[in-house]
C-alpha cells in the first residue's frame, strides 16, 4: 500500500522540481553552457550597474532578461520605478523598448515614491502568477532593500513561477536571496557602416550563481531581432572597443551586418 | 439688541464672533453622522437637518422611536435638539421650528400645522406684517381664505409654502450625497471597537451586496465602507475597480490596501456604532463561468492587480503607454492610467538589422551640454554633461526632425533639431541633438542630451 503512494510523492517531487528548476536561457550558447542551462525562472536576479553612468546598461542588460522571459508568453511585464530616477536618468520610453524587442502594450509601469514602495509594488506583482516577470529599479543604497526584502521577493518569484529583476544604481553589491547577481558595465558596441554605433552591447559580470559558477565575465550583445543574447567576448573588434579599432583595409565595421543605405529614422 | 445692552443685562456674557463657515461645516459633520439613520440627509439652514425617514423608521421601531434615537445620539454628543416627523420636509421644519416636536400622523399634517404662527412661513418681513395687519395670525386662518386672493396679495412663493407646510402639496429633499447603488449596514448593540475583526464584519457585509448586484446581474465599479464612530466622527474609505466585480474576496483586498495607505488610520475611538458598505457604481456584469475561460480568467487577474495597485499607490501612478501618431520624439509616446481603455496601439516594429534608433531613457526636458565640433554641422567629438567628459567613438546622424509647423501658432519659436546617436569609448551610448540650423536659423546652435541607449 505505501509503495504506490511512496512512489506517486516521489514523481511529484521530481515535478515540483522540475517546475522550480525552470532556467530561461539567454541564447548565448557559451554562457548558457556556463550557468547550467540559463538562470532560474522562478527566482530573485540583480543587475548592479557599475557606476551611474552604466545604468542604462543595468536596465537595458534587465530588459532584455525580462524579454527572454517573456518569449512567446502572452502575459506582461510589470515595472516598479521610483519617480526621482526620471530626474537621474530620464524616463522610460516606449519608442526605445520596442527598439530593444520590447512590446510596450505589454508593460504595465508603477511610478513609485521611494524604494520601500517599489518594494511593496514588486512584492504584490511577482505574487501574481498572470506577470510574465517583474522589474524594480531601485537607486542608491535604498535600505528598504534587505535581506528580509530580498527573500520576500525571492518567494513571491518561487509561488509565481516568474522571475522578479531588481536593478541597482549607485550601491555596491550585498548578500541577498537573489538566484543570480550580475555586475554590469556598458561595452562598446559593434560598428556598423560608417562608424554608426551598433546594437546594445554589456560586459557582464557573474557576481554569485546560487549553485553555480560565479566570477566569470562576458562580452555580450543583444541581438533584438533573435531576441538572444550572443556572446562577443573573444570579438576582436569589440576588444579593443575603441575608435581606434577601425579595421585595416577591409570593410568597416567587420562582422556588422552590412546592408546598403541604412536609413535613420 | 446691541453686544452692550446684552452685556449689560447678563456681565457674564461669553461672545464669540459668528463663523458661519464653521458652523457649517459642523452642520454638514453632523449630516455626514445622521447618514447612518437614513442614507438621505440634507442641509436645512439654518442650524438644521432634514432626513428622509421613508423606508427606514422600521428599523428603529417607528418614527417615534427613530426620533427618539437621533435625539439621544444628538444629546451625547452634547447637542440639544428639537425634532419633528411629519408627511412632507416643509411640515416636518416648521413644526420643529414654531410648534411642538414630535410624530405626526400620518395624513393630519394639516391638523398639527393649522396652529402654527405666521412666522412658520418664513415670509419677508412685509409679508408678515401685511398678514399681521389683516389679522391673520395662524396658518389655519391663511388656509381658510381662497388661495387666489391671497396670491394676488401675498405672492406666488409664499402661498406655495403654505400649501406644502399644511401637507397639500410634496417636496422631495435634495440629499448631500446621492442614493448608492446599493447599500448594506451592520449595527452594533455595543460600540465595535477590534479593528482585527473589522474583515469579519465586511466579508459578510461585502457578500450581502455582491449578492444583491448578482441578482441584479451587475457589477460595482465604486465602493465606500463607512465608519460612524460613536462620537459622530464618520470615516469613509473610498476604492475603485478597473471593471466591474463582484468578486467579495478582491474587494476586501482592495479595502485593507486602502485601509494600510491612509495618511491618518482608521480608529475606532469609543467604537463604531454602524459599519455601512456602499456600491456607489454599478454596470452590467454578465454571470461567468471562469473555469470554461482560462484566458479570461487570467487577464482577470492582471485587472485584479492593477485595482489593487491603483488602490495602493493611487490612479496616477499605475501607468501603461500610449502612442500618438506624430514624429515629434516628446509627443510620440505618453502615459495613461493602466486600467483605462486601451485603442489598438500601434508600436513601430522596428526595422528588421537596425540597431536601436531610439533611446531607451529620455529626458525631459533635454539636459544642455557642452560640445566640441569638428565642423559646426557635423557630430559632436566630445562633450560634456554633468562634469563628465565623453569621447565620442562612433556616431550617426543626423536625424533631422522638423517641428510640426501646425503646431506653431499656439507654441514658442521651436527650432529644427538635427539627432545624432553617440557612443564614447567607455561604450555608453546617448542621443543628443543640436537645436537650429546653422546660419539659416541660428548663428550658435546649442546641444542638448535627449536620451540614453542601453
Amino acid at each position: 500500500m505505501t509503495q504506490p503512494l511512496a512512489s506517486l510523492r516521489k514523481s511529484l517531487a521530481c515535478a515540483h522540481r522540475a517546475a522550480t528548476s525552470e532556467t530561461i536561457a539567454l541564447g548565448a550558447e557559451s554562457l548558457d553552457r556556463r550557468l547550467g542551462g540559463g538562470i532560474l525562472r522562478a527566482a530573485l536576479h540583480e543587475a548592479y550597474a557599475e557606476t551611474a553612468a552604466d545604468a542604462p546598461a543595468a536596465m537595458g542588460f534587465a530588459l532584455a532578461l525580462a524579454r527572454r522571459a517573456l518569449a512567446g508568453a502572452e502575459k506582461p511585464l510589470l515595472w516598479a520605478r521610483p519617480e526621482a530616477l526620471s530626474a537621474e536618468s530620464g524616463a522610460p520610453y516606449p519608442p526605445g523598448l520596442a527598439d530593444i524587442g520590447l512590446d510596450p502594450a505589454a508593460v504595465a509601469f508603477i511610478r513609485v515614491r521611494d524604494a520601500r514602495e517599489a518594494l511593496q509594488a514588486g512584492v504584490e506583482a511577482g505574487r501574481c502568477a498572470t506577470v510574465g516577470a517583474t522589474l524594480i529599479e531601485l537607486f542608491g543604497e535604498a535600505r528598504a532593500y534587505d535581506l528580509t526584502a530580498s527573500r520576500r521577493l525571492a518567494l513571491a518569484a518561487a509561488a509565481a513561477g516568474a522571475p522578479i529583476f531588481v536593478s541597482r544604481v549607485g550601491a555596491s553589491p550585498a548578500p541577498s536571496a537573489a538566484a543570480s547577481r550580475w555586475l554590469v558595465r556598458a561595452a562598446p558596441s559593434r560598428a556598423l557602416a560608417a562608424n554608426a554605433p551598433g546594437s546594445a552591447a554589456f560586459t557582464i559580470f557573474l557576481l554569485r550563481q546560487r549553485g553555480g559558477a560565479a566570477g566569470h565575465e562576458w562580452r555580450v550583445e543583444w541581438n533584438r531581432d533573435r531576441g538572444a543574447f550572443e556572446d562577443r567576448t573573444f570579438d576582436a573588434s569589440s576588444l579593443s572597443g575603441s575608435v581606434a579599432s577601425l579595421p585595416v583595409g577591409g570593410t568597416p565595421g567587420e562582422g556588422a551586418p552590412q546592408r546598403a543605405g541604412r536609413k535613420f529614422g | 439688541m446691541t453686544l452692550a445692552d446684552a452685556r449689560a443685562r447678563a456681565p457674564h456674557l461669553a461672545v464669540a464672533q459668528a463663523d458661519p463657515d464653521a458652523d457649517e461645516r459642523l452642520m454638514l459633520r453632523l449630516a455626514a453622522f445622521c447618514e447612518q439613520f437614513t442614507p438621505l440627509v440634507a442641509l436645512d439652514p439654518p442650524g438644521g437637518l432634514m432626513l428622509d425617514a421613508t423606508g427606514c423608521a422600521h428599523l428603529f421601531g417607528g418614527e417615534a422611536m427613530m426620533r427618539t434615537c437621533i435625539l439621544r445620539a444628538m444629546a451625547r454628543l452634547s447637542f440639544t435638539g428639537r425634532a419633528a416627523v411629519a408627511g412632507t420636509p416643509d411640515a416636518a421644519r416648521a413644526l420643529a421650528r414654531f410648534g411642538q416636536e414630535g410624530v405626526t400622523p400620518p395624513g393630519e399634517d394639516e391638523i398639527f400645522t393649522r396652529p402654527l404662527s405666521i412666522a412658520a412661513l418664513e415670509a419677508p418681513k412685509e409679508t408678515s406684517v401685511a398678514l399681521t395687519r389683516a389679522g391673520l395670525t395662524t396658518l389655519g386662518d391663511l388656509a381658510d381664505r381662497s388661495s387666489a386672493a391671497l396670491t394676488a396679495r401675498f405672492g406666488d412663493e409664499t402661498m406655495r409654502r403654505l400649501t406644502r407646510i399644511l401637507g397639500r402639496e410634496d417636496a422631495r429633499i435634495t440629499p448631500l450625497r446621492p442614493l448608492p447603488e446599493c447599500m448594506v449596514e451592520r449595527r452594533f448593540a455595543e460600540p465595535f471597537l477590534d479593528l482585527s475583526a473589522i474583515e469579519n464584519v465586511l466579508r459578510p457585509l461585502i457578500a450581502e451586496a455582491m449578492g444583491i448586484l448578482e441578482r441584479r446581474g451587475e457589477g460595482g465599479r465604486a465602493f465606500e465602507a463607512r465608519f460612524f464612530r460613536t462620537d459622530g466622527a464618520v470615516a469613509a474609505l473610498r476604492f475603485e475597480t478597473g471593471a466591474p466585480s463582484r468578486n467579495v474576496e478582491a474587494l476586501l483586498r482592495l479595502f485593507n490596501l486602502k485601509a494600510e495607505s491612509l495618511a491618518d488610520p482608521l480608529d475606532p475611538g469609543f467604537g463604531f456604532d454602524v459599519i455601512r458598505f456602499c456600491v456607489l457604481n454599478a454596470e452590467t456584469l454578465a454571470q461567468s463561468q471562469i473555469g470554461f475561460e482560462r484566458q479570461s480568467a487570467q487577464e482577470g487577474d492582471v485587472a485584479d492587480l492593477v485595482d489593487r495597485l491603483a488602490a495602493r499607490f493611487g490612479r496616477e501612478r499605475v501607468l501603461r503607454f500610449a502612442a500618438h501618431e506624430t514624429h515629434d520624439p516628446v509627443r510620440a509616446a505618453s502615459y495613461v492610467y493602466a486600467a483605462s481603455p486601451s485603442k489598438p496601439n500601434s508600436w513601430e516594429k522596428p526595422e528588421l538589422g537596425e540597431p536601436p534608433l531610439r533611446p531607451l531613457f529620455l529626458f525631459d526636458p533635454p539636459q544642455p551640454i557642452d560640445t566640441m565640433a569638428e565642423t559646426p554641422d557635423g557630430p559632436p567629438m566630445h562633450f560634456k554633461w554633468r562634469r563628465v567628459r565623453h569621447m565620442i567613438a562612433r556616431a550617426e546622424g543626423p536625424e533631422r526632425i522638423a517641428p510640426e509647423w501646425w503646431r506653431n501658432a499656439v507654441g514658442r519659436d521651436r527650432r529644427t533639431r538635427d539627432y545624432y546617436r553617440l557612443e564614447d569609448r567607455e561604450g555608453h551610448r546617448f542621443w543628443v541633438f543640436r537645436e537650429g540650423l546653422y546660419e539659416s536659423e541660428t548663428a550658435a546652435p546649442r546641444w542638448f542630451l535627449h536620451g540614453l541607449f542601453a
